[in-house]
């Protein structure tokens, strides 16, 4: 595990005495994207403020690898109406970076049109590209991303999502990105983290979509994503009536799998 | 007529015109940071401190710009540190501090009966009675924020655009906040003599907000700021030559002009 670009263990963090994460374990490797996902509240900006060292944890260890070279895209970027910045200008706070470069990695996320236009009028989707971009344009190792499709359309969530992951097979870099939403996710991460103040289940998304914690965590909505990644074995018509085969028991397995979640040592939840 | 105007200017005057432009100058690039930081509040309250650091001056009988340089500078750090130690908002800190600050220095002016001092002076500003001593430290002072400001542009305005995201790339973010409090602190201290206590935050911020309608890039805003600046000074010691009007008013009287004057101009298209 000596390769990992952070290392997180048995970290916990309290606010005013609540407690909003405990025991959370979580490393990324280089060329590995993780994904966390959890309900509002489970603590998944907090675990990625610790990671960057933005706060200070008060259990536990949080080890980066020495001279890590981390681009963030935050949450939200609001920008003061009275500072007249362009999207080069922004680009540009990040030493080295000439028009060149920056246009090079707006081309890269898809964004270039937007170059001279001011930071402020450029829409939701575009925004969240400018701010990809920026992250680039630091040569990341680790791409740490605080819910990157907020704002995004669905049609375009799915795209910034394969994008990211062009991205990282391009650039070789770790990414680990915060996500409440399941479907889009799914398709594109290789280890899934699940988290409600503490770990609830981690691992290949096929794995934890079908792990009962998971289940009991996201209810309905798991049902849907089990439906999502099941192996299509036969064909629908037009009325979505099965027209070939009849489903084989492997492709019903997942969706039978609601159980009720069972408690461990570690669960704070009711 | 103009020329011989100049020529037999005498030297009080030529005083306040060159601190007048210096102030200005130096007031464009740091009043933006002001309006883009939204900090107008808080050179209020620093200028009104600066009116203690005058009555702690005469008290411990060290030269009032010294005192008033050095109260400026310990209430920038006490505003910091009390900010970051407890949970009110800072407009109600300085809304404590500002009034609290004020009348502690008058409290304390009215206590020494042998020292006769020109409290209005202090308080509107005494332009026209700015020796070659006090020349000397406005020139002085300027010139120091203004190199501070060059050197420190870029990483300012990273912090300005985003906190966290400067913080993750590196950039030693509560050491620039503190650094951009001393400078108005400076300024302030230097600021006083010209328009007094009462009015250094309208010279810091009004020409940058005129500017700002009409820039499309931080520098231009800053250096728009400086040519309104030096203008208002320019017209308002004119105004106060001719007409017999106080100086200090007489300038932030113009500066507002000009304010109220952009909005007639039509706003420059890319």
């Amino acid at each position: 595990m000596s390769t990992a670009l952070i290392r997180l263990e048995g970290v916990g963090v309290s606010f005013a005495g609540q407690q909003v994460l405990s025991e959370v374990q979580l490393s990324v490797q280089p060329g590995e994207i993780v994904t966390l996902i959890g309900p509002n509240g489970a603590g998944k900006t907090t675990l990625v403020r610790a990671v960057l060292g933005l706060l200070k944890t008060e259990v536990g260890s949080v080890w980066r690898k020495p001279k890590l070279r981390i681009g963030y895209m935050p949450q939200k970027l609001h920008v003061d109406a009275t500072l007249p910045l362009s999207v080069l200008r922004f680009l540009r706070l990040v030493p080295g970076v000439d028009r060149q470069s920056a246009m090079a990695a707006l081309e890269e996320v898809g964004a270039s049109q937007v170059i001279d236009s001011p930071l402020q009028s450029i829409s939701g989707g575009e925004l969240q590209r400018v701010l990809l971009a920026r992250a680039l344009l630091r040569e990341p190792e680790l791409l740490v991303l605080d819910e990157p499709v907020q704002g995004v359309d669905v049609a375009g969530q799915a795209d910034l999502y394969r994008l990211i992951t062009r991205l990282r097979d391009r650039h070789g870099c770790g990414v680990l990105m915060v996500s409440h939403d399941l479907h889009l996710v799914m398709s594109t991460t290789d280890q899934v983290v699940c988290l409600n103040r503490h770990v609830c289940c981690s691992g290949h998304p096929e794995q934890v979509s079908g792990d009962p914690a998971f289940v009991e965590l996201f209810g309905q909505d798991a049902q849907d994503l089990a439906i999502y990644h099941h192996h299509h074995d036969h064909a629908h018509d037009l009325h979505g009536g099965v027209v070939a085969e009849a489903p084989s028991a492997e492709g019903l397995r997942i969706l039978g799998q609601v159980q009720p979640h069972v408690h461990g040592d570690g669960c704070k939840h009711a | 007529m103009f020329m011989e105007t100049a020529a037999s200017m005498p030297d009080f005057l030529v005083n306040a015109l060159l601190a007048g432009l210096a102030l200005a100058v130096v007031a464009g690039p740091l009043g933006s940071f002001v309006v883009w930081r939204r900090m107008a509040y808080f050179g209020d309250t620093l200028s009104h401190a600066a009116l203690l650091g005058v009555a702690l001056g005469f008290l411990l009988d060290i030269s009032p710009t010294v005192a008033v340089t050095v109260g400026c500078v310990l209430l920038a750090v006490l505003l910091l540190t009390l900010q970051q130690r407890q949970p009110l908002a800072s407009d109600t800190l300085l809304g404590i501090l500002a009034p609290t600050t004020l009348s502690l220095g008058l409290v304390v002016l009215s206590f020494m009966h042998d020292v006769r001092i020109d409290l209005m002076g202090y308080l509107f500003g005494d332009l026209l009675a700015v020796s070659t001593g006090d020349l000397a430290w406005i020139l002085g002072g300027s010139a120091l924020v203004l190199v501070a400001l060059a050197l420190l542009w870029r990483p300012l305005l990273a912090v300005t655009v985003h906190e966290e995201l400067a913080k993750v790339e590196g950039l030693p973010v509560a050491s620039l906040r503190l650094a951009l409090m001393l400078l108005i602190a400076v300024v302030i201290a230097v600021a006083m003599k010209i328009v007094g206590v009462l009015l250094i935050t309208s010279l810091l911020i009004i020409p940058a907000a005129a500017a700002q309608r009409h820039s499309r890039t931080p520098e231009q805003m800053a250096g728009g700021a400086s040519v309104l600046g030096l203008i208002a000074v320019c017209a308002g010691l004119a105004m106060s030559w001719f007409k017999d009007t106080p100086a200090g008013p007489s300038i932030v009287v113009a500066a507002a002009a000009l304010f109220l004057l952009s909005f007639a101009l039509p706003r420059r298209h890319a």
